[in-house]
């Protein structure tokens, strides 16, 4: 692989991995707070349904992005309605989520848009520009460095600074601030946070809504900035590669960014090449695809190093005497 | 706790949730600025209305018996097994394989090999999350999520590298023999003198999925493994001190389970397709989830439930093909159905309980 | 110690309560309770498992809303909606269970919830200060940075102390303190009780120990069925007086039974060692015998290897060393060691919690009465098939002959009260005619009628040459109904002594750590 090649395929893997970090991050606010969440599939998707659309109608990639982030975090709010409120089975809920973002968006993307259930392709003002960093085509003569900078750090849309500030944003506030500590702790211990006062239930919905959020903004990203419009189950799993991400990550955030970045880079090897020969060996593309997969699940069985997952996840909190 | 009655549990809360689920759907269509009232009249007469629509009916709800039983069984352990999508892919590897290894020279020989096929690979593609739960802990909604991904990759690379005939463009294998065709419902019923439609795809499978069905009853209320299985699901500790082998009882929920999800694969596969596609699960293995919710995980229950979403996806196909509401509002009942029989319970509980126990403060 | 002690020259009551009620449903659980806590004064609160206690301690912690009554502080009527409220009145709580969260730091669950501003580092700094002052005002030394999981049980209930008096409270409430501590640990907690009083805090210690009570408290007041039965000087009191006030009539303190005809011995443990998962020994080097026709009790502070030695009779779990069941020996690993085999060889299992283990909360009563000899071949129609009409027509005629209340085999085991729940575990146990019973806390939340019931039935087996085990936490149990008495203290035995020839302040001393003299 020749190094033009090469700078290509990473630059793939920052767009691909953007997607998964914000969706990875997401999951890690809910779940640190003990709410599971396997709906951040259906969350992307409906954000990327909503910021499509509106971006459609309105020709505004700004005014998309908010009803994308609107849309995740309705169905963020119907995911704290059943796992907090109603103390549902949180499992349940996240599927339920899914489906009806899968549903929902092609039923009102036919009904609005009559393309089979896609929504127009955007152009101009409703999509994500990439930005080019300052000096990004001065330096480009530097060997070496001057491409790095100008192919892979540079030229990105606005989302993918986003997400990677996002990182260091979101360690901060949960190592340093007192809302983190408390979601943290809720995550934990529910007990000990209500009894110190705190409302177990007002943090829950702050962790659920941060995922939402940040959803939303996966979801833009995806139909706004990675494609230009939305289409049937765009998200292809992306959710869940989140997931396994989170899970790989160990539940925070730097290592959050690593896991979606080896992730990303499997999906741009798998995107460019279609059989990869490793050491005389044939790699089928489909082993790429699976690859996430099967690694999550290698963590998981704790042959790598063991992933503890926060100790109240999944449990609805009932107060008791 | 009980406030409520055994039957208003079982039937009523269900029953609540559907309607609830229902009239959310008829918004839905009233939003899409279609009439919901012909909407379920074209969906009742699609999908119920002939021996035609009941052939689309009684196949579809035959996979969902099979899936729904499959979530069933595995919620008995409180295991909550989301991989029947996966399962059922490799169910269908399974009976792809016996279809074409032997001519076989009539369906009575192959059927019983082919089932068994699925239910094996089915039951192989469940024991691998089933071995980390149980062993490692590694958690089983997410280790299952996990294998449906790799199991569709593998599939796709088996069609597409392995299985596909020479020369074929598509990703399929090659035709089943004659010899492995399975009576279909009007074969079965015409000897009755009963008249049902040639041209469906409802076949002896659906007799199979009822078959299914007692046996997973006696497994669960009968036997001394259901009652392991239900005892090891309600308390992990109880079940050591009664001398239950954790490990094993969750092997043995999660592996009938994975049998009973690939099951289906004998009627998507070997009834109707008759050769291996990619994707011929196409979803059914999440239905079963809202199938079992729905069903109370009783056998009973996930029949009748089975049905219902049978009539629902036969309906919804009718619906697309006539009207501008596509396919996808099953998808949305499906997951309205979900939410309120499996997340939202409380929500339908809650205010019912009070009904119940007013009720009773006003006998007294 | 007299009541009025440290109180001087300040009027208001520390907290009065004033007619409080509560109900759950048509349960009573407060009766027009009325108290009053002088400042600076420990005040105990003793009574049985549900007399009420819990309820109103939550009722002051607004766990809970009062029907009807009034609380006032310092004087002053308060209403207190949540914690937040009780912490700002100046009420801490140590519960019985600790609410600690486990991966953090001591400073950083001192601070949860009471934190001074959006970001954690001058918080952190602040109350890092203050612990060290608090540490030298009442001998309260803890590692801030020491993480909870850990430190152990004594340390952890002084963060929990030290959450409280960070939070500035004023008023603190123990519940069942000193359940996990040793006799030392516990002896610590109430010279740091002392200390607090002297500064003038006001305690009230919820307890069900009456030596604790009349150690450790100026006033005491006893619940019974929801209602305040009594508010006494503890000077003015003494041990019976207040069981008789808890139990509501005179409650024998001796159980009566005739002596033990010990025979053959029927189980030998030599040299039985479990190390837990955490590498932590469990059991080390346990040696002990029971004979035919007497109970041997195992006296102890809770977690002190009791429910170890119980889960490896019963074949919950794998251990080392030697256990023969009429010189048959035993599996203690493998796939020899569970609690099927156990049983196929005569042994018989009361567990400890009949919730968690002993009952399946959901099946009926009839399923559960085979609980654990379901693979019995005699309850089987056909191999693998369960039997369920036989089962269900025993489990009706067990429960008549055990008194269980309502004796409906088809009610769900949840819906009987504790007392009928453990009748429930004792018969299908008992009726199985075991060569040795192993029981485990035999009465624990269960009400007084039925603890003499099962008392006598326990003794009726001893009497029909059975070999008893028994574990209890409480030292009048094991004194009332043992024969022999071995004390385990940190996973050793300590000690053996005749029941006839000991009493509490030998025991007490043993379970502490320190050996008696050979038996």
């Amino acid at each position: 692989m020749d190094f033009p090649t090469l700078l290509q395929v990473l630059d793939s893997t920052v767009r691909l991995a953007t997607p998964l970090l914000l969706a990875c991050l997401a999951g890690l606010f809910s779940e640190r707070s003990g709410i599971y969440d396997i709906g951040l599939e259906g969350k992307m998707l409906a954000a990327a349904f909503c910021s499509a659309a509106t971006a459609a109608v309105t020709g505004s990639v700004w005014l998309g992005l908010l009803a994308g982030i609107g849309g995740s975090m309705a169905l963020a709010g119907l995911h704290g309605l059943s796992a907090i409120t109603f103390r549902g089975n949180q499992l349940i809920s996240g599927v339920a989520i899914n489906f009806l973002a899968a549903g929902l968006t092609v039923v009102l993307a036919q009904d609005w848009f009559h393309q089979g259930g896609r929504t127009p392709s955007l152009l101009g003002g409703a999509r994500f520009e990439a930005i080019a960093l300052p000096f990004a085509e001065t330096l480009r003569p530097v060997p070496v460095l001057g491409p790095v900078y100008a192919e892979l750090i540079s030229g990105h849309t606005l989302l993918v600074y986003v997400a990677a500030l996002l990182v260091p944003a979101s360690w901060w506030v949960l190592y340093r601030t007192r809302f983190g500590l408390r979601l943290r702790a809720v995550g934990e211990n529910p007990e000990a946070v209500d009894t110190a006062g705190v409302s177990v239930q007002a943090t829950r919905y702050a962790a659920v809504a941060i995922c939402g959020l940040l959803c939303g903004l996966a979801g833009a990203y995806l139909a706004t900035a990675l494609q230009a419009g939305f289409s049937r189950d765009m998200t292809a799993g992306r959710g869940y590669i989140a997931l396994a991400a989170l899970i790989f990550a160990k539940w925070r955030p730097w290592q959050a960014l690593g896991a979606t970045l080896l992730f990303g880079l499997l999906q741009a090897v798998a995107l460019r090449y279609q059989n990869i020969e490793l050491g005389g060996v044939g790699l089928p593309v489909q082993v790429m695809d699976a690859l996430p997969y099967i690694l999550t699940v290698v963590i998981l069985a704790g042959f790598v190093g063991r992933a503890i997952p926060p100790r109240a996840g999944g449990e609805p909190y009932v107060k008791e005497r | 706790m009980s406030q409520m009655p055994k039957w208003a549990d079982l039937v009523l809360i269900p029953l609540i949730s559907l309607i609830v689920a229902a009239l959310l759907s008829a918004l839905v269509i009233l939003g899409i600025g279609e009439d919901p009232v012909a909407a379920v009249k074209m969906m009742v007469t699609g999908a119920l209305g002939s021996t035609y629509a009941w052939g689309y009916t009684l196949y579809y709800a035959t996979n969902f018996i099979f899936t729904g039983l499959a979530v069933a069984v595995a919620f008995h352990a409180r295991l909550f097994n989301i991989g029947g999508e996966g399962q059922a892919t490799l169910g269908g590897l399974g009976v792809a394989l016996v279809c074409l290894a032997l001519p076989w020279p009539h369906w009575a020989l192959a059927l019983p090999v082919a089932a068994l096929g699925a239910a094996l690979f089915g039951a192989a593609w469940a024991a691998i999350p089933a071995w980390l739960q149980a062993r490692r802990g590694s958690h089983i909604v997410i280790t299952t999520i996990m294998f449906n991904f790799i199991a569709a990759s593998l599939l796709n690379y088996l069609l597409v590298n392995v299985l596909r005939p020479t020369g074929s463009m598509d990703p399929s294998t090659a035709r089943f023999a004659d010899g492995t065709h399975l009576p279909t419902l009007h074969d079965l019923l015409a000897p009755l003198g009963i008249a049902f439609s040639k041209a469906v795809p409802a076949n002896i499978s659906f007799l199979l999925a009822l078959a299914a069905c007692v046996a997973v009853w006696m497994l669960i209320w009968r036997s001394r493994l259901g009652y392991e299985i239900r005892a090891l699901g309600h308390s992990e500790p109880a079940a050591i001190y009664a001398g239950i082998r954790p490990v094993r009882t969750v092997m043995w929920a999660m592996l009938i389970s994975g049998a009973l999800a690939g099951l289906m694969a004998v009627n998507t596969v070997m009834g109707e397709a008759e050769r291996l596609v990619l994707n011929s699960v196409e979803g059914a293995g999440f239905i079963g989830i809202a199938v079992a919710l729905m069903g109370r995980n009783h056998p009973a229950g996930v029949f009748l439930a089975a049905i219902l979403f049978g009539f629902l996806y036969q309906g919804g196909a009718e619906l697309a093909l006539w009207t501008d509401i596509p396919r996808e509002l099953i998808v949305v009942i499906q997951a309205l159905v979900i939410l309120f029989t499996g997340a939202l319970d409380n929500m339908v509980r809650m205010p019912l309980e009070r009904l119940f126990l007013s009720l009773r403060k006003g006998r007294a | 110690m007299a009541a009025d002690a440290g109180t001087g020259t300040s009027s208001a009551p520390a907290i009065e309560l004033r007619c409080i009620s509560k109900a759950f449903g048509p349960v009573r659980a407060n009766r027009d309770i009325s108290l009053v806590v002088r400042r600076g004064t420990i005040h105990g609160i003793v009574g049985e498992n549900g007399a009420g206690k819990s309820t109103l301690m939550s009722i002051l912690y607004g766990f809970y809303k009062a029907d009807a009554g009034e609380i006032l502080i310092g004087g002053r009527p308060v209403q207190i909606g949540d914690s937040q409220d009780a912490i700002r009145a100046g009420i801490g709580m140590v519960f019985q269970h600790f609410k600690l969260v486990e991966p953090f730091t001591v400073l950083e669950n001192v601070i949860l919830g009471t934190e001074d501003g959006a970001l954690l580092k001058p918080s952190l700094a602040k109350a890092r200060g203050t612990l060290r002052q608090l540490a030298a005002d009442y001998e309260l030394e803890v590692d801030p940075d020491a993480r909870i999981e850990d430190l152990g049980v004594g340390m952890r209930q002084r963060v929990e102390i030290l959450k409280a008096l960070y939070r500035q409270a004023d008023i603190l409430i123990l519940d069942e303190p000193t359940g996990v501590l040793t006799p030392a640990e516990a002896d610590h907690l109430f010279r740091i009780l002392e200390n607090l009083k002297s500064q003038g805090k006001t305690i009230i210690l919820i307890t069900h120990k009456l030596r604790e009570i009349m150690a450790a408290t100026d006033t005491v007041s006893v619940m019974r069925r929801g209602e305040m039965t009594a508010t006494l000087r503890t000077a003015d009191t003494s041990p019976a007086e207040l069981a008789e006030l808890m139990v509501g009539r005179k409650v024998l303190l001796r159980i009566d039974k005739s002596p033990a005809r010990p025979g053959r011995r029927v189980l030998e443990i030599e040299k039985l060692c479990v190390t837990d998962a955490q590498g932590i020994a469990r059991l080390s080097d346990v040696s002990l015998s029971v004979r035919a026709g007497e109970i041997l009790g195992i006296a102890g502070v809770a977690g002190n290897g009791q429910s170890h030695l119980l889960e490896v009779l019963g074949g919950m779990r794998p251990a080392t060393g030697h256990v023969r069941i009429d010189g048959k020996e035993l599996d203690l690993s493998g796939p020899g060691c569970d609690g099927r085999s156990r049983r196929a060889a005569g042994i018989a299992h009361v567990p400890e919690d009949r919730q968690r283990e002993g009952l399946i909360m959901p099946f009926h009563a009839w399923e559960d009465s085979v609980f654990g000899y379901h693979s019995d071949p005699a309850l089987q129609s056909a191999p693998g098939l369960m039997d369920n009409a036989r089962i269900r027509s025993r489990a009706g005629d067990q429960m008549a002959r055990f008194d269980v209340r309502p004796p409906n085999p088809d009610l769900a085991a949840q819906s009987f009260s504790g007392g009928n729940q453990q009748k429930l575990v004792l018969a299908r146990e008992i009726e199985r005619n075991p060569d040795l019973l192993l029981v485990g806390q035999p009465t624990r939340g269960v009400d007084i009628g039925a603890i003499e019931f099962i008392h006598r039935r326990i003794l009726e087996l001893r009497d029909a040459g059975k070999a008893v085990l028994l574990v209890s936490v409480e030292l009048d149990e094991i004194l009332g109904l043992s024969d022999r008495i071995a004390v385990m203290c940190g996973g050793r035995i300590m000690g053996e002594r005749l029941a006839s020839d000991t009493d509490e302040t030998e025991l007490g001393l043993m379970m502490a750590g320190m050996k008696g003299k050979a038996a």
